[in-house]
């Protein structure tokens, strides 16, 4: 029997394709993929098995999207035995959405939207007003309380360690206790990778099954398996403000402060999150191979390029992990 | 002491990804190292070096941390340590890595076990001006409990001892002389560097023309990790696959992770423990069908027989010489994390493969004493203890020796009051 178990839907390769390397670097480039996505299945499928009620959180972006395609895999034939949770901060790029919900409807996968609007409306949070008020922090509210009333007791999420230094400390399976805090120095001990997901009613578990994925094999991995993403994750123009160094979207959620002036600019997005703090960078990648050399010769890493929040200070993202950030 | 040769033998074929864990004690240069061959390998971004820099005034360092490439947490920052273990990845024309970095201070033991875990070969530190001291062996003998396939020595701040040639060939030859003297030796190669200032680090150095070894990096591209031993296939089922409709309505797969040797399409397999004998029918990895499967591959696995098979079976080659063993008596090496001792008689959950169930310790034979490398007889073992010890378990398991096969011979035991994981156990024997 030779079944090909692979998910259908996707975005075709170019026919032309091939790597951006030579060939002793892809044959190696092409090992090393294979044996991530052996981890990260394995870790998907031990997470299931060990959890009664798992969620999957989608936000659209590039890294949530091949973990779904992986979670895909792990099950197939079989349909994923779990739902996918979008946190929808409601500042979104209209692409992210449209690509969701073609995504959702393509996969039949059942989809949970936690609103970090809805958590406005009934009071959980405040938010902060202002021309660069954002409300990526917000999330880890509007996440808390849906992993709490959904009852989901693992949530698995595109984190990867080489995103940020506090990340870097991350274990695969990690612990949230009852209020969703993470302790970095009380962490389980991870042998192996041998995955402990006992925990009380109340606590839950974070997985992250890229743990060990660079941008560069996530890309590789969107070629390889040609993966679909958004479309603003491949080269346009569009009307953009320059602040802080960054490109950000004019027309949504920024508010253009006094003296700024609106531009058009070939652009893309590196990493897809709100669009109020989310910044493009400057790029004529419209292939997923153009993406592929252009990440292998970045010299900027893609938080410290798009993502304004995380350069607020030395220990933002360790700060909102505390808190229960993704 | 072994060449550089006898650790990285030449190799034309394509090599894996090479998993390292640094080890040695606090201060000895670990994260600074790493730093290192990040930066000199072009793997730094320049976001995250600037980030360093600003980060190095503010910590008052006289010049750029590199250890605050890895020391990613505030607490790590401010006390100039490291707490947890930091994974970080970056590749060569000629190999990827991922590396972990441990942390030296010997309350942080479980975490640098949890590093050591899965690396393939240990980078131990020493400082050039302190030499060996009780956490190089403590490490040393962990690295090699653990199964590194081999150890590196990183003689480091070479130069704050003007590159003497006698300090450095004493301090690798009495890592040599300890990790010989081992349960479980591996071939150790030493290096005279300076993580600070880059020699022998990524490319060489012009103060050790009596060194006539490569640089740390060209070392680490040729090492070889393949498998020391070859056993049977063991697959450890998961899951069930059952769609139960539409195109695939009759399909019945395993899925599960290869955990030893390699499987074929036609392969004669046992189910353990149960012992029914079938064949496969067909392999899928990643989606796709695959006739030879190799160690490590997550599967969803066909079988020719509609047999009896649940999450926590084994599908083992059915291949009597190199069959695992089956039982519910397991006596294995044990590393102990956590606050509470572990005494005889005391009752844990334990973790082997995808199988679970309750283990009671029967006896504590003894524990490692790492100085003297003495078996001392013990009633129990306390944190950051290595002894060795037999368990009953609640019900079988099927497994290898770890020296035989790793990942078919370890097993965790988690605390059935707090839920934190305990223990890491290695197989040394197997019982009914």
């Amino acid at each position: 029997m030779s079944t090909d178990l692979e998910p259908a839907g996707s975005r075709g390769a170019p026919a032309d394709s091939r790597g951006a390397l030579g060939t002793t670097a892809a044959a190696q480039a092409s090992l090393h993929l294979g044996a991530l996505t052996d981890e990260a299945i394995t870790i998907i499928r031990e997470v299931a098995a060990e959890c009664e009620n798992p969620v999957l959180l989608f936000s659209g972006g590039k890294d949530s999207a091949v973990l779904l395609h992986l979670a895909l895999l792990a099950f197939a034939p079989a349909r994923l035995p779990f739902p996918v949770m979008h946190v929808d901060t409601g500042h979104n790029f209209a692409e992210v959405i449209d690509y969701r919900d073609r995504f959702v409807a393509q996969t039949g996968v059942r989809l949970v939207v936690a609103s970090v609007q809805a958590s406005i409306d009934s009071g959980r949070v405040v938010e902060d007003t202002g021309p660069r008020a954002s409300r990526n922090r917000l999330q880890s509210v509007t996440l808390l309380d849906a992993i709490a009333e959904h009852g989901f007791d693992a949530a698995f999420g595109g984190g990867r360690r080489d995103e940020d230094k506090a990340r870097a400390k991350e274990r695969i399976l990690s612990f949230r206790d009852r209020q969703g805090r993470w302790d970095p120095r009380q962490q389980r001990p991870e042998p192996w990778g041998v995955l402990n997901a006992r925990i009380r009613k109340g606590e839950h578990l974070r997985a992250f099954p890229l743990s060990n994925w660079t941008e560069v094999d996530i890309w590789n991995y969107i070629a390889l398996h040609e993966v679909e993403l958004p479309t603003i994750y491949y080269s346009h123009t569009r009307t953009v403000v320059e602040r802080d160094g960054m490109l950000l979207s004019v027309g949504g959620p920024v508010v253009l402060e006094p003296g700024e002036e609106p531009f058009d600019a070939v652009v893309r997005y590196r990493t897809v999150g709100d669009a109020s703090c989310t910044g493009a960078v400057e790029s004529t990648a419209s292939t997923v191979w153009d993406v592929i050399a252009e990440v292998a010769a970045a010299r900027i890493t893609e938080r410290g390029a798009t993502r304004a929040d995380d350069t607020f200070s030395e220990s933002a993202m360790e700060d909102r992990k505390r808190e229960g950030y993704f | 002491m072994s060449t550089a040769t006898a650790i990285a033998p030449r190799r034309t074929g394509q090599l894996g990804t090479l998993r390292i864990a640094t080890a040695g004690s606090v201060d000895d240069g670990k994260s600074t190292l790493i730093g290192r061959l990040l930066h000199d390998t072009k793997t730094v971004f320049e976001d995250q070096l600037s980030a360093v820099v600003k980060a190095s005034r503010r910590y008052g360092d006289g010049e750029t941390n590199l250890a605050l490439l890895t020391d990613g947490l505030r607490a790590e920052r401010e006390q100039g340590i490291t707490i947890d273990v930091a994974h970080r990845y970056f590749a060569t024309t000629r190999r990827s890595f991922i590396v972990a970095d441990t942390p030296g201070h010997a309350q942080y033991t479980r975490n640098m076990v949890t590093g050591a875990s899965t690396a393939d070969v240990a980078i131990v530190l020493v400082d050039a001006r302190h030499g060996v001291v009780e956490q190089t062996r403590r490490h040393a003998f962990i690295a090699t409990l653990l199964g590194v396939k081999g150890i590196v020595v990183a003689v480091n701040k070479m130069d704050l001892i003007d590159w003497d040639e006698n300090e450095f060939t004493n301090i690798a030859k009495e890592v040599d002389e300890y990790v010989r003297a081992l349960p479980t030796p591996v071939p150790v190669v030493a290096i005279p560097l300076s993580a600070l200032l880059g020699d022998n680090v990524v490319d060489g150095s012009t103060h050790t023309p009596w060194y006539d070894g490569p640089p740390l990096l060209e070392l680490l591209e040729e090492f070889d990790n393949q498998p020391r031993v070859e056993v049977g296939s063991r697959v450890h089922v998961q899951r069930v696959i059952r769609p139960q409709g539409g195109e695939f309505a009759d399909f019945r797969g395993y899925a599960g992770v290869l955990a030893g040797g390699s499987l074929a399409v036609g392969d004669a397999v046992i189910v353990q423990p149960a012992g029914i004998r079938t064949t496969v029918a067909a392999l899928h990895r990643a989606g796709k069908p695959v006739e030879v499967a190799e160690i490590g591959h997550a599967l969803v696995v066909e079988l020719a027989d509609t047999v009896d098979v649940a999450r926590g079976d084994v599908l083992v080659t059915a291949d009597s010489t190199t069959a695992p063993g089956v039982g519910e008596t397991v006596e294995a090496d044990i590393c102990w994390m956590i606050d509470q001792p572990l005494t005889v008689g005391s009752r844990w959950w334990f973790k082997h493969g995808s199988r679970t169930g309750r283990a009671t310790v029967v006896a504590i034979d003894h524990r490692h004493d790492l100085a003297t490398l003495d078996r001392a007889p013990t009633d129990q073992l306390g944190l950051n203890d290595l002894g060795h010890v037999r368990l009953h378990l609640s019900e079988p398991v099927v497994a290898d020796r770890y020296v035989d096969n790793p990942d078919g011979g370890r097993l965790i035991l988690i605390d059935e009051a707090t839920n934190t994981t305990a223990a890491a156990a290695m197989v040394t024997s197997i019982a009914p």
